[in-house]
């Protein structure tokens, strides 16, 4: 599986795929830092991200990696710091408003609507993409009946993504563990995103499932020319798709650059593994 | 609001008679009068914010199991004719056991339930007491004799301030309590074990507590309370009925609640704050209108501190 | 051919199978009714009852949206009824002379007493939704208790100068000598012409049901399952959370506030304390017995558990405390699983040996 392309300098001290060269990038991280208490979870976190890159996130557990994403998608403030989405300012944001601006993220604990059916999870992402008036729903006007058939169609759609749609009446809830995170990612895409965050979809995942979601995801990349940032672990799947990665370690960025320059970086080597007992960083697997 | 505007007419009615009685004398005796209701409310409220940290539930019943304790020292006195500290003694084992075999008969079976199942269970259980009392007393009121009956109240400032001796007994009984319980709860181990079931269960139990005997010791606690409360409300005001404990109930709940469920100082500061506020409602601004005076202050001071005045914040992981 | 309708009924979603079973029962049961009725086969008793059992259906449905769509607690519900029952009867009473048509004055006091309990459900609304679980609950009984507190110190009446309004006495009133008064402060409302009826009573339980059935079978009603069921997910994917919590909340008080208008214009006096906090518990267990978030099973559950008591009457003074076991039992057999699987090893099973067995398994394996 052959996703990579040429990465190229910009200006700054960022990359950017070849073929984004030129256009502006779709989020625009700059100085972003949070405290919670005396503690800085985030701080002095500066990121790019073009167009239809897909990017990575990696870094020790409690890094801070899904304090960002809360911090883009607007659930905490941000305590300095300024996020520019395609060219725009996000202050003064809050989550419901990030989402409509473009912004759809899965969470590292599932968070589905346990008690509504797969296609209800989808259609609730297609919330702001089917609108129509409570007159409309109420009175049943025929605006309802035709959002209604989008609506139907459009998740069905988007559940065959991952091939999803004899599922579609299932209860959320009761869908296997993979299954729902992969509900997850549907609903997120549900939203029409410019920018997809997935915190750790791999998570639980046995290799076979991990080659299948990494296929996919550059699949979605293709197909709807979105920008994807996503937190993993899983180094397989960070080090395949991922064009741009950067390397988080208590809240502060160590290292970006691409897959083989992060691997060949001794200070991610010692942030993952610790620094061993001569004093100096082990070396590369 | 037109509810500000009407109050506002009726204030304006109201202070120009109360002007000439307005001075530091009445003030104060209403501020007593206040922390005496509020001393009631807040041992009630202790049994509503000691259960509900335990069992993260709301005892509804909790209300009415105060009315048995004080049918049960009513009867001691009147128609067994026991000294006063022996009916309350009574009284409260009355309560302690009805506590418990209520929470082991409704309550245990819906340990694992929702939340709304259980509250409505309670329910079920105030409904149960409430008609069971109507059934023996009947709904006529009984008047029931103090427990200071025989004391004359205490004069001061040439009798300008009264103090009945209800009311001190009242108030001495909370402070008495609360500096217990505080200590029963950080120094003894059943309170050390009480503190830690209401932080996580499943932990407590891994560590090796009896869940089961702590949620009972809890809710024995909880009602031996309420009997004390029955008593000294029904010193204080004297009348009695199968629906007296329900009132005083919801107001003591609202202000474990206003002073942030699960914590004990704040059952204290919340029933104390809800005692003197109605009181002084009740004397200064409008007698009729005090209750909905209380509730609205309970409301804004919510919508400022939406955990309650010592409440914890729940963080949520996103 | 068979194949064909057989195909049809299955195309149809679920939700609106079931929404158009609602409708049935409720037009079926209001048929039969009134057959009975006009055939003189009702008991007074029960008859008296028609009225208050659709109000008491429709708080059932309106409280089931806020506590089983919405998933809040709210112990104030009592006091949407109220706001809509004292002013059904202030605007009943103010039309009186102008307006002859009950059935009219009826129409019109409905509409505007679910207005006006809509207004007080958006102030209501606007601090009680922010809080969260218990602290919104509370918040909601205080409202109720306010509520209460408020009507039982108002007075209000007119005369040829117009209207009268007072909060202090019936003496401050000042009304002329044709002047009637409309409520009375604590003695709440009297004289009130009773124009409430039973077919009145089912109109609006069928129009509720519709606006809600139709609301919560429709991206509104998603919207305000979602943020029940995961409000950070909800808010994640674009919802606006204050909006469709008002929704789900003020349409609850609207509905509530009509059946308050329902409910008064059918006695002849009204208080304040009838709208307290017992009501508000009393439609809670409406609900919970029927099923939170299940319509129907709050019909049922409204119409039966109101009827209980007076079928109860043959023990008169026990009734309430059999009630209240009754009310006990139940939530420990529907909520622990070891109980439940008791009663039906025990008592269901065998019974259901007995009984002959329809073919297809499918049923038999159902817990209800």
């Amino acid at each position: 599986m052959d996703t990579k392309t040429k990465m190229v300098p910009i200006p700054s001290t960022g990359l950017m795929p070849e073929r984004d060269l030129g256009t502006r990038p779709i989020l625009e991280v700059s100085r972003l830092g949070i405290k919670f208490g005396a503690l800085a979870a985030v701080d002095d976190v500066n990121l790019t991200i073009s167009r239809t890159e897909i990017a990575g996130l990696i870094g020790p557990n409690g890094a801070g990696k899904t304090t960002i994403f809360n911090l883009i998608t607007k659930v905490y403030p941000p305590d300095s710091g300024i996020i520019m989405l395609d060219g725009k300012d996000t202050s003064g944001m809050n989550t419901a408003a990030i989402s409509r601006a473009g912004v759809a993220r899965t969470f590292q604990n599932i968070r589905l609507f346990d008690k509504l059916s797969v296609e209800d999870n989808v259609k609730i992402g297609l919330h702001n993409q089917t609108p129509y008036s409570i007159l409309d729903s109420v009175l049943r006007l025929p605006k309802y009946w035709r959002q209604e058939k989008i609506a139907h169609e459009r998740a069905l759609e988007l559940l065959s993504i991952f091939d999803m749609q004899d599922l579609a009446d299932d209860e959320a809830g009761s869908l296997p563990y993979g299954a729902q995170r992969r509900l997850e990612i549907v609903r997120a895409l549900a939203t029409n995103p410019i920018l997809l965050l997935l915190d750790e979809p791999a998570a639980g995942m046995n290799p076979s499932e991990t080659e299948a979601l990494m296929e996919t995801i550059v699949k979605i990349r293709d197909k709807f020319e979105i920008a994807i940032l996503i937190i993993e672990h899983d180094m397989k799947l960070v080090m395949g798709i991922c064009e741009g990665i950067a390397v988080l370690n208590y809240g502060r960025i160590i290292a970006k650059g691409t897959a083989s320059d992060i691997q060949n970086n001794p200070e991610v080597i010692e942030a993952y593994l610790g620094r061993s007992r001569s004093g100096s960083a082990p070396e590369i697997l | 609001m037109l509810f500000l505007f009407l109050i506002s007419d009726l204030y304006a009615a109201d202070i120009s008679f109360k002007r000439k009685c307005i001075n530091n004398m009445a003030f104060l005796s209403y501020l007593i009068k206040g922390l005496s209701l509020g001393s009631v409310y807040a041992i009630i409220a202790l049994g509503y914010t000691m259960v509900y940290g335990i069992a993260k539930m709301l005892n509804f019943a909790h209300g009415d199991v105060i009315m048995i304790g004080g049918y049960a020292a009513y009867i001691s006195t009147v128609y067994l004719g026991f000294p006063p500290v022996v009916a309350l003694i009574i009284a409260i084992l009355v309560c302690t056991l009805l506590g418990i075999v209520i929470e082991k008969l409704a309550y245990k079976p819906l340990r694992s339930a929702d939340s709304l199942a259980v509250l409505i269970t309670a329910i079920g259980v105030s409904y149960f007491l409430q008609n069971i009392a109507l059934l023996i007393w009947g709904s006529d009121p009984k008047v029931f004799p103090s427990i200071a009956k025989s004391m004359t109240s205490i004069s001061l400032f040439d009798g300008q301030l009264v103090i009945s001796w209800e009311t001190i007994i009242t108030i001495i009984a909370n402070i008495v309590i609360m500096v217990s319980l505080t200590l029963f709860t950080s120094k003894t181990r059943t309170g050390k074990a009480m503190r830690a079931v209401s932080e996580d269960r499943e932990a407590a139990q891994l560590m090796g507590i009896d869940v089961n005997k702590t949620i009972s010791i809890t809710f024995a606690i909880g009602s031996g309370l309420a009997a004390i409360a029955g008593v000294l409300l029904c010193s204080s005001y004297p009348t009695l009925m199968p629906t007296t404990g329900s009132m005083p109930g919801i107001k003591a709940f609202t202000a474990a609640v206003f002073g942030g469920i699960g914590s004990i100082p704040g059952a204290l500061l919340g029933g104390l704050l809800l005692g003197i506020i109605e009181t002084l409602a009740k004397a200064y601004i409008s007698m009729q209108l005090s209750d909905a005076i209380v509730f609205a202050v309970l409301i804004i001071i919510l919508l400022v501190k939406p955990t309650g005045l010592l409440g914890k914040k729940v963080i949520v992981k996103v | 051919m068979s194949g064909k309708k057989v195909n049809i009924l299955k195309s149809i979603p679920p939700a609106t199978k079931n929404a158009f079973i609602n409708y049935g029962i409720v037009i079926i049961a209001f048929a039969v009714i009134s057959v009975l009725r006009s055939l003189g086969l009702l008991s007074i008793s029960l008859e008296g009852q028609l009225v208050p059992i659709c109000c008491y259906i429709v708080m059932a449905i309106s409280l089931n949206l806020t506590v089983g769509i919405l998933g809040e607690l709210s112990l104030g519900h009592a006091g949407f009824m109220s706001v809509g029952a004292f002013t059904g009867i202030i605007v009943s009473g103010l039309m009186s002379q102008t307006v002859q048509s009950g059935a009219l004055r009826l129409f019109i006091a409905i509409i505007i007493g679910g207005v006006a309990a809509g207004i007080v459900g958006i102030l209501v609304g606007i601090p009680v939704l922010r809080l969260n679980g218990d602290y919104l609950a509370i918040v909601t009984l205080a409202f109720g208790e306010i509520i209460k507190n408020l009507i039982n110190c108002l007075y209000i009446g007119y005369d040829s100068t117009g209207i009268h309004i007072s909060m202090t006495s019936e003496a401050a009133l000042g009304l002329g000598p044709d002047g009637k008064i409309i409520i009375d402060g604590a003695i709440g409302a009297v004289n009130i012409q009773k124009i409430s009826t039973f077919t009145a009573g089912f109109l609006l339980v069928l129009g509720c049901l519709i606006v809600i059935q139709n609301l919560v079978n429709s991206r509104n009603g998603r919207a305000i399952m979602a943020l029940r069921d995961n409000q950070i997910a909800a808010e994640s994917v674009g919802i606006n959370i204050v909006k469709y919590k008002m929704m789900a909340f003020v349409t609850s008080a609207v509905m509530a506030g009509m059946a308050g208008c329902l409910f008064a214009l059918n006695y002849s006096t009204v208080v304040a304390k009838k709208f307290d906090f017992n009501t508000s518990i009393l439609v809670l267990v409406f609900v919970v017995l029927g099923g939170i978030g299940n319509i129907r099973g709050s019909m049922i559950a409204a119409t039966v558990l109101y009827i209980l008591p007076e079928m109860l009457r043959g023990i008169r003074d026990y009734r309430m405390l059999v009630y209240a076991v009754i009310l006990i039992l139940v939530m420990i057999v529907t909520n622990n699983p070891t109980i439940r699987n008791l009663l039906y090893e025990k008592i269901i099973n065998p019974i259901r040996a007995f009984l002959p067995r329809k073919k297809g398994g499918a049923a038999d394996g159902y817990e209800n």
